[in-house]
């Protein structure tokens, strides 16, 4: 298996705690990954320290055969878990920002995506409703032709239906060997898309496997399996 | 066609077991080319991997076969259609009689029974 991403004993501390403790992972090229666990757990400063927001305490993660970095962030589609679009700015003065400042970025892409769900490229940014922002945000970022797409919290704010068009664009609009990172609390809605999962706990990777494996195993679905193992 | 899928068996196998009704029940024809792995892993909004390891997993009953190059299609030979049909029938067949045995009768008066049923 070609692996995209790899980290070896990564560990993020801030000050007395510690947000991933010695995580050991290997991402191969072409997987819908689902990043799980509780609140609280770590899954935040991963993606952030693959995006190149953080930086590790110790410990090393390469993207692409390149440490976190310059090269690493041209192949890499980070989609933040809050809003990042510029309030005064419209729609399409967001799609030229990132036509300027990503080469892989395909303006034909953002307008399909927009017009599917009649999504106004006039439209200032402060004027659309928090899911419409959350709608447009996602597909900037997965308008990138990028090899890696983290994507922390995409679908928390839409209604089922639009997670619905998401999940079936994000299926749609990723070549066969680009590697999305999902990560979510919304597990039986993204279940059937994802190929593997990796439940993260206290700041540690707890299971990582494909989802036919868990549920060949375990007799139950992820979402089942989840509440099981983190039941409060 | 839409797709459902339950929440306790793997994913593939539930594909498989799907595309194998459609192919009974004549949805999809005699000799039809199957779309890309891509298209109907869109349509059923699962995983591509997941729609590809199906589609390898339906190959190996003959009922799908692939054209190199060109795609995957339906068998055209009726008599592994109707192998398959005949299992299938026989499996919900024996599942109806052993609830109905469950409940107390007999397959005589499921027979009596059924005869009355008009569908």
């Amino acid at each position: 298996m070609d692996t995209i991403l790899e980290c070896k004993s990564l560990t993020k501390k801030f000050k007395e705690n510690t947000a991933l403790n010695d995580v050991n992972l290997s991402i191969g090229k072409g997987r819908i990954v689902g990043l799980l666990g509780p609140n609280g757990s770590g899954k935040t400063t991963f993606i952030k320290i693959a995006a190149g927001l953080l930086t590790p305490t110790s410990g090393d993660i390469a993207i692409g055969g390149n440490f976190v970095g310059i090269e690493t962030k041209k192949i890499v589609s980070y989609l933040p878990d809050h809003n990042f679009l510029t309030p005064w700015m419209t729609v399409e003065g967001m799609i030229k920002y990132f036509e300027d400042f990503y080469e892989d970025f395909s303006r034909e892409r953002a307008e399909k995506m927009l017009e599917n769900l009649s999504i106004n490229r006039k439209s200032k940014i402060k004027t659309l409703s928090k899911g419409t922002q959350e709608k447009v945000a996602l597909i900037l970022v997965m308008s990138r032709r990028a090899q890696l797409y983290l994507l922390d919290e995409p679908i928390a704010g839409v209604d089922p239906a639009t997670r619905d068009y998401i999940l079936r664009t994000i299926l749609s609009n990723y070549d066969g060997d680009a590697t999305i990172i999902i990560s979510t609390h919304l597990i039986s809605d993204v279940e059937q898309v994802l190929s593997d999962v990796i439940f993260i706990n206290n700041s540690q990777v707890v299971l990582c496997d494909t989802v036919d494996n868990i549920r060949d195993t375990y007799g139950k679905s992820v979402d089942e399996y989840f509440r099981e193992v983190f039941r409060c | 066609m839409s797709w459902k899928f339950d929440s306790v068996n793997p994913i593939f196998k539930q594909i498989v077991d799907e595309l194998i009704i459609r192919i009974i029940k004549g949805d999809y024809k005699k000799g039809e080319k199957l779309a890309s792995v891509r298209d109907l892993a869109v349509e059923a909004g699962v995983n591509p991997n997941t729609m590809q390891r199906a589609l390898a997993e339906i190959e190996l009953t003959g009922l799908v076969e692939t054209k190199r190059g060109d795609g995957r299609y339906i068998t055209e030979d009726s008599d592994i259609i109707s192998k398959f049909k005949s299992e299938y029938t026989n499996k919900n067949a024996v599942q109806f009689l052993e609830k109905m045995k469950e409940f107390g009768f007999t397959k005589e008066e499921i027979i009596e029974y059924l005869e009355k049923i008009d569908i």
